[in-house]
């Protein structure tokens, strides 16, 4: 028996995670169910930074990720949006990363258009769209944001964008609200704009997994808030939810919670599959010093 | 620079798959269906095949956005792009589980330290962290799981990564002084100190 578990072939865990991961998909899906969240600090920190701005002032929504970060982290981006727009701040996207800009129509789509329709393009919220350069473009747009963009993601010229006139470098916006899958991310907003101007630029950000233990050390003076993949978004859903949701809050901000369910049985797997695999271990040596 | 690195990365992306597809090569298929697949997307975008020009410019064919919503630049990007690389990202968890069973082994103290962190971070992420230690009394509320992962992420790992980023920068700066003062004459290809 356990001969035959030392041996296990690799198709049966793979199945035994698509099982794991979509039993739950099924059972939240239809009954529509979420684990609680508790929101951590660094969730409340980053809903804070938000929360304590005042209508009209303008954030800088950089989303700097890609369809195959979308799972993780478009949660949280949707979460943002609408944060912000809830407070009445004036949005301004733009993107690092070459399809940030498709990031950026889907959640215009999603929260602006269907939720709140009576926010004018030009004067709430623009696109600004992708510029390539990676930490090359917030280095310059840092001091001078003309100096880069020229038009926005239309191509409209940006001085007869109502919204564009009192903005003439980052550091005119209130806040720098960061959705990062890699490079350039979090990191480089951090390096090229918070450190040399953390007088003047205020950063929170979500990210994967992976990056948040990189993303650690700079937190709380470069890094306000952080949220840490789709755990972190959970958490600052239930928080935005639970302010601004309303009583049957619409489940597109519920997303992140409902992943949580998933996550939960795959990583108990993960766990059952590692407490396994050393009984083993412990069995073969007694048998091998036998 | 932005733009001729494009057309260099462009360049030379046509250059190694044409002499691949020419030599008919081991995985040659592989890169026609490259070939094409980029030569297709770079058309549609590029000259903005199937966009409709924009309302306030009609008189201009190509005023349109090539990434309007039913334009075949649109379709790659939502039917194939968007799911292929999804998949792609998706499949780290089945890898992962693989790997969690057949490498992680608690072989000594370091690798027991490692694994126990290991199931607190994991626990700690979902709910079932504060399902199982929610019954703990307030005074050792510390010893909750969830509390535990944010002591872990906001004390060790903080100081591993400080210390490791204070090491790489120490290695820069003394690189480049030695670059700098002609004691490390490496890069000009002399390959002495």
């Amino acid at each position: 028996m356990l001969d035959k578990l030392a041996n296990l072939d690799k198709r049966w865990i793979f199945l035994m995670m698509l099982i794991s991961v979509s039993i739950p998909i099924f059972i939240i899906g239809k009954t529509g169910k979420t684990f609680p969240e508790v929101p951590s600090k660094l969730a409340e920190d980053t809903f804070n930074a938000i929360e304590q701005l005042n209508e009209g002032d303008p954030v800088l929504l950089s989303f700097d990720f890609d369809p195959a970060s979308e799972g993780e982290l478009g949660p949280m981006a949707t979460a943002f949006t609408k944060h912000v727009c809830e407070k009445k701040l004036k949005l301004y996207f733009m993107a690092l990363w070459p399809v940030g800009p498709q990031m950026i129509d889907d959640n215009i789509a999603k929260v602006i258009k269907s939720d709140f329709p009576q926010l004018v393009y030009g004067e709430d919220y623009v696109n600004l769209g992708f510029k390539s350069g990676n930490e090359g473009v917030i280095k310059v747009i840092v001091t001078d944001i003309r100096e880069l963009y020229s038009t926005d993601d239309k191509g409209t010229n940006i001085n007869d964008i109502p919204m564009m006139k009192l903005i003439h470098s980052v550091q005119d916006f209130k806040l720098i609200i960061n959705v990062s899958a890699g490079y350039a991310g979090t990191k480089e907003w951090v390096q090229y704009a918070v450190t040399p101007y953390s007088d003047k630029i205020q950063l929170v950000a979500g990210c994967t997994g992976v990056q948040a233990p990189l993303l650690y050390p700079y937190i709380p003076r470069q890094l306000r808030g952080l949220l840490g993949a789709i755990k972190g978004a959970a958490e600052y859903e239930a928080l935005v939810v639970e302010n601004y949701g309303g009583k049957y809050p619409d489940p597109k901000y519920l997303e992140g919670q409902r992943r949580m369910g998933p996550q939960l049985v795959a990583h108990i797997l993960i766990i059952i599959l590692i407490i396994l695999a050393n009984v083993i271990y412990a069995f073969e040596k007694k048998k091998g010093g036998q | 620079m932005a733009a001729i690195a494009f057309i260099l990365g462009g360049g030379n992306l046509l250059k190694i798959h044409l002499k691949k597809v020419s030599d008919q090569g081991e995985g040659w298929a592989y890169s026609l269906i490259t070939l094409v697949a980029f030569l297709a997307t770079l058309s549609f975008g590029l000259f903005k095949i199937g966009v409709h020009p924009n309302p306030m410019y009609a008189d201009f064919p190509w005023s349109g956005e090539y990434r309007e919503m039913g334009s075949p630049f649109w379709w790659i990007y939502e039917y194939a792009f968007k799911p292929l690389t999804a998949t792609m990202f998706s499949m780290l968890a089945f890898y992962i589980a693989s790997a969690a069973f057949r490498a992680f082994r608690a072989k000594n103290i370091e690798a027991i330290l490692l694994l126990s962190t290991a199931f607190i971070i994991l626990l700690g992420r979902t709910f079932a962290g504060v399902f199982l230690t929610s019954w703990f009394p307030e005074s050792i509320s510390g010893l909750r799981i969830e509390n535990l992962t944010v002591y872990i992420m906001s004390v060790f790992n903080t100081a591993g990564n400080r210390a490791i980023m204070i090491g790489i920068a120490l290695g820069i700066a003394s690189t480049s002084l030695k670059v700098l003062l002609g004691v490390d004459r490496s890069y000009l290809g002399s390959g002495e100190e």
